[in-house]
């Protein structure tokens, strides 16, 4: 690795560092605005708590004041304040509660998007203009055309309550079945037209007739030489897709009731616990903005055609 | 022929002479020239695809405009409740094309009542024009937040393009940053709060009427979603103020707003139109998703995602009222996107190969 590169992704890393802090900035001066404050909200709540929480989070303190205790609050104990509904609850123990599931879902999402995604992608390009392909591309569309809250619902609606094949409930190993397909589909979609397009792009290339004059086999050449360069335009779905799957993960858990962090983030909304919803944004945009900075960095590291500004 | 003075004012009576048939032919147009317009459109009006999208969408739209007008039910009447009586239970959640106890006995004696063609909802209204007018409420949505983006993003892309320098830096540095942001998660934070500081503010004003939550909505997407059409029109502007025709212009004392108005923009906007033609179906679906979520429009106005909201809770006993917005959201957006994907490859001379 030589100096160029470490300076990108130092610089990187300091823009993603960057947006951290603006996204909590917007959250803490946002969440301000409500009348009575986001721990207070426009709830009754006992005195002894009032007084407890102004002690603890400096509320009578000048706005500014307040907004360096929660900056450090959060980057020194990772602090979002107690929950207001959840009585007795620290608003991290609730998101690392849900996030526990939320990441098994997600990943195995992420994976069934992406080894179907690339295999269908790459069937489709190598039967272009065939029946096959013509079936993927429609598909596809489709689903990319959903929104996965309706995709969500009408699976719901056919596999769990018209069939009854799986459990509608998410809160067990069976239930997680419908979740993982419903937040999958999207990217798999995507990541397919993706990979059918560049796969495309590449076997056009002379190294592939190279490799063909050379003697070397078909698959061999599929998976040495064509796939691997495909791939690269999808590491930087990489990013977004994980935005997909967390923001997509607020429905579906909703829908089929995953005790996940998208529910609760949900909950908090409508029931409107301001701690909560300020931690969960802070968090999932945290973890969004580091998936995209992997992804950056991964897809320079990959191909060294890319060039360093 | 006379030899003639090259000096000399004489006319040729040869230049006279009038035109011949072979001449007058020549200058006859054997094909009508076309316009850059008439050309996309030719083209578009062969591509099957986006013609079927565009006849659905042109039927969605006047449905759901002109239907609510001639419906004999409205959006919000409980058919259950007339002043004077106790509530009539037997008015809540009927099935499609099944009628209320008192409509029976009006039935009976020889009247004819209009149907419910998808029944009525747990609170007895008409689900039809409730699906019907949550349609309109998306559409309207989709299509004004569009123009809000459209509006916002022109006039910030052309100013940085077209000024560059520092100005172009700090909008450039400030699109950056709105880039960077996970765009969802702030949406919901900023609608979740301005829905609660805007509801006091808003009573007694004309807005008060549209509904605080699809104003706040408006105002999200007018600060997050404009960065993506500003880039693009600075894109746009950036490579076509290099061009001739912009420097004859400011070579004959042309001023900015003028290049701006009558070259710069003209020239980019068919990228421009169906940009924004394909952001009508993101902001229905961005709205279908904060409906879904509890964040859209004020009830008991509907909208397509508040309404397959609600049909989760009865999805054992009244799956149709799921189906029948699900069905219509996705219908609209993909049809959207077809046309807008037909738009692009009429209208883009970039292209066009």
């Amino acid at each position: 690795m030589n100096s160029k590169t470490l300076f990108y992704i130092l610089k990187r890393v300091v823009l993603a560092f960057v947006t951290v802090l603006i996204v909590i900035t917007i959250t803490f001066f946002a969440m301000h605005a409500i009348p009575g404050g986001p721990f207070l909200g426009e709830k009754a709540v006992s005195p002894a708590v009032i007084e407890a929480l102004e002690a603890k989070y400096g509320l009578d303190k000048p706005l500014l004041e307040q907004y360096l205790t929660y900056l450090r609050g959060i980057f020194l104990d990772f602090d979002f304040g107690p929950s207001l509904k959840q009585r007795g609850m620290m608003v991290i123990d609730i998101i690392m509660d849900g996030l526990k599931t939320s990441i098994r879902l997600g990943v195995i999402a992420a994976g069934i998007a992406l080894f179907f995604g690339l295999t269908l992608g790459s069937i489709a390009s190598l039967r272009r203009n065939t029946t096959i392909d013509r079936a993927i591309m429609v598909v596809t569309t489709a689903f990319v055309s959903m929104p996965s809250f309706i995709m969500g619902s009408l699976l719901l609606l056919i596999f769990a309550v018209q069939l009854a094949i799986v459990p509608a409930n998410g809160s067990t190993g069976a239930g997680l079945i419908l979740p993982v397909i419903t937040l999958s589909l999207y990217p798999m979609a995507y990541i397919t037209r993706l990979t059918r397009s560049s796969m495309l792009d590449v076997l056009g290339q002379d190294y592939i007739r190279t490799a063909r004059a050379k003697g070397v086999s078909r698959s061999e050449i599929i998976r040495g030489h064509a796939l691997k360069n495909a791939i690269i335009p999808v590491i930087t779905y990489f990013g977004p897709m994980l935005a997909y799957i967390v923001t997509g993960s607020l429905v579906v858990e909703r829908i089929f009731a995953v005790p996940g962090i998208g529910r609760s983030f949900a909950n908090s909304i409508t029931g409107r616990d301001y701690p909560l919803v300020m931690g969960t944004t802070i968090v999932l945009s945290t973890l969004i903005v580091l998936m995209n900075l992997l992804g950056d960095i991964m897809y320079k590291l990959v191909d060294p055609r890319i060039s360093f500004e | 022929m006379m030899k003639k003075n090259p000096l000399s004012l004489q006319v040729d009576l040869d230049d006279f002479i009038p035109a011949t048939k072979e001449d007058k032919e020549y200058m006859v147009q054997m094909r009508a020239s076309s316009t850059f317009f008439r050309d996309g459109a030719r083209r578009l009006s062969r591509n099957k695809v986006a013609m079927f999208s565009l006849i659905v969408i042109v039927l969605i739209t006047l449905s759901s405009i002109f239907l609510p007008m001639f419906w004999p039910y409205s959006y919000e009447q409980q058919l259950g409740v007339q002043s004077g009586k106790r509530v009539d239970p037997s008015y809540n959640n009927l099935a499609p094309f099944e009628y209320g106890s008192t409509e029976q006995e009006r039935m009976d004696a020889g009247e004819s009542i209009f149907p419910h063609i998808f029944g009525t909802d747990s609170a007895g209204r008409d689900y039809f024009i409730r699906v019907i007018y949550g349609t309109r409420i998306s559409l309207a949505v989709g299509f004004f937040a569009s123009i809000i983006v459209l509006m916002i993003g022109l006039v910030v892309g052309s100013v940085a393009g077209y000024f560059g320098g520092k100005v172009d830096l700090i909008i450039m540095r400030i699109v950056d940053i709105i880039y960077s942001l996970p765009d969802t998660l702030m949406v919901i934070l900023l609608a979740s709060i301005l829905r609660v500081t805007l509801g006091d503010r808003l009573e007694g004003t004309a807005l008060e009427s549209i509904g605080s939550n699809i104003i706040s909505l408006f105002i999200v997407f007018a600060l997050l979603y404009w960065v993506s059409m500003a880039r693009l029109v600075r894109g746009q502007i950036l490579s076509l103020r290099e061009e001739e025709y912009v420097l004859s212009a400011r070579a004959t004392g042309a001023k900015g707003p003028w290049i701006i108005r009558k070259h710069l923009l003209p020239n980019s906007i068919s990228v421009i139109i169906i940009s924004t033609a394909l952001q009508i179906p993101s902001a229905i679906f961005t709205e279908s998703y904060l409906s879904f979520l509890g964040l859209g429009v004020n009830a008991p106005m509907p909208s397509l995602g508040s309404l397959a909201s609600d049909a989760l809770n009865g999805i054992n006993s009244y799956s149709y009222r799921l189906v029948v917005p699900a069905v219509s959201i996705s219908l609209i957006v993909l049809s959207l996107n077809l046309l807008g994907d037909g738009l692009r490859d009429a209208f883009d001379p970039k292209l066009n190969n």
